[in-house]
């Protein structure tokens, strides 16, 4: 596949601006995998991601990976999907649980950060680490996306350069876990803000 | 009546306001938060001695499981 054929529904403008952007994504699960799916598609450059989990059969309720690829690590898993949809886009991937100090050196280069954990205190140890170590480059997270329905609670919310796109206020509790859609939704906000604040200003 | 907004709705300051105080009197309960004071981001750590003057804009951020 040509790149130029890849690209042709896209205006010519924004083309440079996608390909030389540098996207962060910690975590390759729920949000992760349909965020990277989306940025790929996209067009985005290249794509920095960390997860340290491997692919169980209750992920595939919500997260873009399939039966064959059960106790692969998720990175891996992940390249070789991606790998189907463009080879426009490259992919740096780290096999590893991202904890203040690692969160610094991998995604130095990064021109945006995507939080895409499950876990509510890895999503506040990433969002601390980059607000103290990276004040000036934005930080999109999710919070709140459990359950089905209430497409109308979904919102993005701005507090300086961190964005929180989902509800706020669902829990896990009391049966209510994550599904496909809204996990997908909440991710392609994510996406779709990416794309916002890269494309902003052309 | 002194103030202070906290995620766009006025609270009524009081003496020694800490972030602490600030949460409780607005019954967040969730464990997991990003408290920013004025653009400032507050540690966890600092909630208790960090005190907050009237007009003061706090942002709570809850951060749900779920990914």
């Amino acid at each position: 596949m040509k790149k130029s054929d890849f690209f042709s529904a896209h205006d010519p403008r924004i083309i440079p601006i996608l390909q030389n952007a540098v996207i962060g994504i910690a975590g390759s699960g729920g949000l992760g995998s349909n965020i990277a799916l989306s940025l790929t598609r996209a067009g985005i450059g290249k794509l920095v991601v960390a997860d340290f989990d491997k692919i169980e059969p209750s992920n595939l309720n919500r997260q873009q990976f399939f039966e064959d690829q059960i106790e692969m690590p998720k990175v891996i898993a992940l390249i070789e999907n991606l790998n189907k949809i463009s080879q426009f886009t490259r992919y740096q991937v780290h096999e590893i649980k991202l904890n203040p100090d690692n969160i610094p050196l991998i995604y130095k280069d990064v021109d945006i950060m995507v939080e895409a954990f499950d876990k509510a205190e890895m999503k506040e140890m990433l969002i601390e680490t980059w607000l103290i170590k990276f004040p000036n480059k934005p930080i999109i997270a999710a919070s709140g996306l459990a359950g089905w329905g209430k497409n109308e609670l979904l919102h993005t919310r701005k507090i300086d350069n961190l964005y929180i796109c989902g509800d706020e206020e669902t829990d896990l509790q009391s049966g209510i876990s994550p599904m496909a859609p809204r996990v997908a939704i909440v991710a392609n906000m994510q996406a779709n803000l990416v794309l916002e604040l890269l494309l902003s200003n052309k | 009546m002194k103030i202070i907004i906290v995620n766009g709705n006025s609270l009524n300051w009081e003496e020694e306001m800490n972030i602490d105080l600030i949460l409780k009197r607005k019954n967040y309960t969730f464990k997991m938060l990003v408290v920013k004071v004025d653009g400032k981001l507050i540690k966890k750590t600092e909630y208790s001695k960090t005190y907050v003057q009237p007009g003061a804009d706090v942002k709570v951020i809850h951060l749900i499981s779920g990914g």
